[in-house]
């Protein structure tokens, strides 16, 4: 399918969301709270069937944060960007994808351990890469660490 | 709650056995907790981070021509990839593209880091199933690339020889006749390799059948390289998505049947015929002109994002800079290829004996660096 084609037939099943064509990807911009419905249709649909999670982060953009999957159809051979906005920074909160993409497990504990996302129903959230006992999420951008030196 | 105070016999009677950080198979430092019934694996969890340096933090106060040489000591048996797939990416940025000439020269390190590569993971396997000759073997012929790559860029594992643009420096005078000379050498060891290890009954009896990953669990979980094209998956980012001219170059992606270990075994072998045939198009048409595209001193991206994939020795490598118009990146990520095919570890695992764990961790071609980053 083209961009135009997954747009239109994005926005037959979900009437309230917002494109961006600037980059190389199709991005489709929601809200954290509507991204459950959104991915499932994507997996589950045959015209999309998106079964290659790729690449999942995400940013801080320091008044909110936004989540990053990037998906690519392994029998269509298309691509897309979803990004979902969490707006509460002190306690961030989306729901997991680990359950329609395995790999989601890992990296999704990955965001957990450097952004602090809390994923809601992921059956093993813990730290990954630091010490359980570790203070603060490093990539935020209002990380400090005393212990760095500035050079 | 600490690893050392854990009962070491859970209520069911599993038994709990802690291999690694220091463990000559887990090649680094990986830390695996094993769940066992007797000698079989009922559950594994990966203690990862014992080598991990934020270099995703560290990049985004580096600038975008340093941030490249950081990457180099992810994938230390890649470097030469994961180099170039930095360079791609703020290429992509920038809207320019490396040379004719640097391309080429890209593409021939980037096959003979694929081949450098196999081949010590040719080395390691032998040595992790009880075959302690391979490993001298594949190194006789490993030194000769080193030695390729020490000519040119003065570096043996961590190239650092691509930037945005190009090439750092043109390769040396001597570097056709000696590639030339080198692929000749390996050409004719590749029956050996088969001789002494694919054959082997020994060999065939620890790997045939063992560590069974399904085309579903393998795009699930993200596995790519070897790994999923073991189990039958087309993944290669060469051929899906090329880059730096490789839709110029023929060659076949390698896909095996069965999943096991045997197969992905297989298909790296395989593999390593292929990064000799690309290299044998290549060797004598490298284009006249620049390596080095011209660029201007401070290099900075327009604002918005860029994603690059590339295929490293181990699989899909990506790169995804997220610039807000300065100097530096706001916000980097590496997708290694090491971190997903880990994570298929106990699928792959679970209800094997633990003897087998030795056969699977080396067929999925860990490094460890790559996957704590």
């Amino acid at each position: 399918m083209t961009n135009e084609e997954i747009k239109q037939s994005v926005t037959a099943l979900f009437p309230g969301v917002a494109y961006d064509e600037t980059g190389e990807f199709l991005n489709i911009l929601i809200n954290s709270t509507e991204l459950r419905p959104l991915i499932k249709a994507l997996r589950s649909n045959k015209e999309f069937s998106f079964d290659y999670l790729f690449c999942l982060t995400c940013i801080d953009w320091k008044t909110h944060l936004t989540m990053v999957y990037h998906l690519l159809s392994k029998t269509h051979r298309h691509n897309i960007v979803v990004k979902a906005k969490i707006a509460d920074v002190n306690n961030p909160e989306i729901e997991t994808v680990c359950d329609i993409w395995k790999t989601a497990n890992f990296h999704e504990r990955e965001v957990f351990d450097l952004f602090g996302v809390k994923f809601l129903h992921h059956p093993d959230m813990r730290r990954i890469l630091l010490d359980e006992n570790w203070d603060g999420y490093p990539l935020r951008k209002n990380y400090v660490d005393e212990n760095m030196i500035k050079i | 709650m600490s690893l050392l105070g854990e009962d070491i016999v859970t209520e069911e009677g599993e038994f709990v056995v802690n291999i690694g950080p220091q463990h000559p198979s887990t090649h680094g430092v990986l830390h695996l907790k094993v769940w066992l019934d007797g000698e079989t694996i009922k559950k594994i969890q990966p203690h990862l981070g014992y080598i991990h340096r934020s270099i995703e933090k560290m990049s985004e106060s580096l600038s975008y021509r340093n941030f490249i040489y950081a990457t180099s000591r992810m994938d230390y048996l890649s470097a030469h990839i994961n180099n170039q797939a930095c360079a791609l990416c703020v290429e992509k940025g920038l809207q320019i593209e490396a040379t004719p000439r640097a391309q080429v020269i890209r593409i021939l390190f980037g096959e003979l880091t694929r081949l450098q590569s196999h081949l010590l993971w040719w080395g390691c396997t032998g040595l992790d199933l009880g075959a302690v000759t391979p490993f001298f073997y594949a190194f006789r012929e490993r030194e000769a690339i080193m030695d390729i790559f020490e000519e040119t860029c003065g570096a043996r594992l961590t190239q650092n020889y691509c930037v945005p643009g190009g090439v750092m420096a043109d390769i040396h005078p001597n570097f056709q006749n000696r590639v030339k000379s080198t692929l000749k050498q390996i050409k004719s060891k590749f029956d050996e390799y088969d001789e002494l290890l694919s054959g082997n009954v020994i060999f065939e009896m620890r790997t045939k059948g063992v560590g069974y990953l399904s085309p579903e669990d393998a795009i699930s979980f993200g596995c790519t390289g070897a790994t999923a094209r073991g189990s039958g998956v087309s993944c290669d980012i060469r051929k899906w998505f090329p880059y730096d001219g490789y839709e110029k170059v023929a060659f076949k992606e390698i896909l095996g049947q069965g999943g096991d270990c045997y197969a992905r075994y297989m298909v790296r072998m395989a593999e390593m015929k292929e990064s000799v045939y690309i290299i044998e198009q290549l060797i004598d048409n490298i284009p006249e002109g620049d390596f080095q595209a011209k660029t201007k001193m401070v290099l900075k991206l327009p604002k918005g994002e860029f994603y690059q994939r590339v295929e490293t020795a181990r699989g899909e490598l990506g790169v995804y800079i997220v610039s807000d118009g300065a100097a530096s990146p706001y916000r980097i990520k590496y997708r290694s290829p090491n971190f997903s095919n880990l994570s298929a570890l106990e699928t792959m695992a679970k209800g094997s004996k633990i003897g087998d764990l030795v056969a699977i961790m080396s067929t999925i071609d860990l490094v460890i660096p790559d996957v704590d980053r």
